[in-house]
C-alpha cells in the first residue's frame, strides 16, 4: 500500500524502548520473522538491565545460531555441534566470576548433544542455558528432530513423523527438572507479546540463578521457523500456539526456591 | 488524552516480516511496499496517526529494528483551595 507519513506529534517525546546495547549493529542472517531474533533481544535486554556485558560469554551452537556471537556486543565463542555445554563448563570453571551462557537449538542441545546437556546439568555447572525449540532443523534444510511433533511433516519425514518407527517428541525443560544439579528448568514460548514478556522474565531468572551460585538454569522456549515451516512468520506464530504449546506445556518444571522470591 | 507515541523503524534492519504490523492493537502500521531496504524488503512504517507508544511492536519485533516513543504529558499541578 502507499503510506501517507502521519506527523509527529508536537509535545515533546520520552525515549520508551530501544535496541539493547548488547546487540551490535549487524543485520542478522535470520529469516524474516523468525524468533531466534526475539530470543537473542530478550537475551540483550536482560544482560543490559543486570548490567553484566562485560562478564558475559556466550557461546553459539552449531545451528542458524551459529553466527550469535556477531550479533552479541560481548565476548563469545562457536562450540562444536551440541558441546556448547562442555565448552560453557570449561569457561566457567577456569573463569568463575564471568556470567556464560549457551545458546542452542533442538538439534544441537537434543539430539546430538543430549549428552553434553545431561551431564553439565547433572553436575550442577553454574551456566545459563537458552534452548530454542523450533520441533526441526532449520539450517539444515528442515530435517526432523528429535522435538517434532507426531504427524508434523518435515523433509526427512514426508508423510508425517510416524511414532512408530521415529519415536515421539522430547519434553527437555521436564527432563532436566529430574536432575539434582538443576536451580532452574522452564518453558516459555514466543508467539505473541504477552508470552514473549514472559519469556523475558524467565531468561531474567535463569541469569539470575548462575550470577547467585544456585546452580545449572535452562529456559526453553518455543521457537519459530516460518521458512522450513513453509508458513508466513504470523501464520508460524499461530502454529506455536496451536501445536506447539499442547505438546510441550508451558510451565516452570524447576526453580530454586531463592528464585522464587526474586522480583523481576 | 492518550498519551500519543511515535515510532522509527531502522530500514537497514527491518525484514518486513509483519509480526509488528499483526500486533500492533491499533492498527497503525503497515509495510511500504513503496521503500525497499538495503536488503531488499519493504519496510514497515507508520501509515496512522493514532500510535499510542504502547510498546507491542517493539516486543514482536524480531530485529530490534523499532525505536519507541511516548509524548511527555505535561503534569496538572493540584490546585489549592
Ligand atoms: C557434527 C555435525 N553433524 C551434523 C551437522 C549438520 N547440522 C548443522 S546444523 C544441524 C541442526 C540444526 O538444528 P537446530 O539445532 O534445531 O537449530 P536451528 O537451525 O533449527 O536453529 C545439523 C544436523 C554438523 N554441522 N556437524
Ligand atoms: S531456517 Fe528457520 S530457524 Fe533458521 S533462520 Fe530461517 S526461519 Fe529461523
Ligand atoms: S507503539 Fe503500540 S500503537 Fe505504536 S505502532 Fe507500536 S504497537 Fe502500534
Ligand atoms: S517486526 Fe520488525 S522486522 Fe518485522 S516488519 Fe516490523 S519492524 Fe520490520
Amino acid at each position: 500500500m502507499t503510506v501517507s507519513a502521519p506527523s509527529k506529534p508536537r509535545r515533546k517525546l520520552k525515549l520508551v524502548y530501544q535496541k539493547p546495547e548488547a546487540l551490535t549493529d549487524k543485520a542478522t542472517h535470520y529469516c524474516p520473522g523468525c524468533t531466534h531474533g526475539v530470543a537473542h533481544r530478550l537475551v540483550a535486554e536482560v544482560i543490559d538491565e543486570m548490567g553484566i556485558r562485560e562478564r558475559a560469554i556466550g557461546i553459539a551452537p552449531v545451528g542458524c545460531a551459529v553466527l550469535a556471537y556477531d550479533y552479541f556486543e560481548l565476548d563469545g565463542v562457536e562450540a562444536a555441534h551440541g558441546r556448547a555445554p562442555a565448552m560453557a563448563t570449561g569457561i566457567k570453571r577456569v573463569l568463575p566470576d564471568s556470567v556464560v551462557f549457551t545458546y542452542q537449538g533442538d538439534g544441537d542441545l537434543a539430539s546430538i548433544g543430549m549428552a553434553e546437556i545431561m551431564h553439565a546439568a547433572a553436575r550442577g555447572e553454574r551456566i545459563t542455558v537458552i534452548f530454542i525449540n523450533n520441533a526441526i532443523y532449520g539450517m539444515t534444510g528442515g530435517q526432523m528432530a528429535p522435538t517434532t511433533l507426531p504427524q508434523q511433516v518435515t523433509t526427512s519425514s514426508p508423510r508425517g513423523r510416524d511414532v512408530v518407527t521415529q519415536g515421539y517428541p522430547i519434553r527437555m525443560a521436564e527432563i532436566l527438572a529430574t536432575l539434582d544439579g538443576v536451580a532452574y528448568s522452564v518453558r516459555r514460548s514466543m508467539h505473541d507479546p504477552a508470552n514473549i514478556r514472559k519469556a523475558k522474565k524467565a531468561i531474567r531468572l535463569a541469569f539470575e540463578a548462575q550470577v547467585r551460585g544456585l546452580g545449572f538454569a535452562m529456559v526453553e522456549l518455543l521457537s519459530t521457523c516460518p521458512t522450513n515451516w513453509r508458513m508466513s512468520p504470523i501464520e508460524a506464530m499461530h502454529w506455536v500456539r496451536d501445536h506447539m504449546v499442547p505438546a510441550y506445556p508451558l510451565g516452570d518444571y524447576k526453580v530454586d526456591a531463592a528464585l522464587k522470591k526474586l522480583r523481576v | 488524552m492518550p498519551a500519543k507515541g511515535w515510532v522509527e523503524i531502522d530500514e537497514a534492519l527491518c525484514k518486513g516480516c509483519e509480526l509488528c504490523v499483526a500486533y500492533c492493537p491499533v492498527s497503525v502500521l503497515a509495510l511500504d511496499t513503496n521503500r525497499l531496504t538495503p536488503q531488499g524488503y519493504h519496510p514497515a512504517a507508520l501509515v496512522e496517526d493514532a500510535c499510542t507508544g504502547c510498546n507491542v511492536c517493539a516486543v514482536v519485533c524480531p530485529e530490534a529494528a523499532i525505536t519507541v516513543y511516548r509524548e511527555v504529558i505535561p503534569r496538572r499541578h493540584a490546585t489549592t483551595v
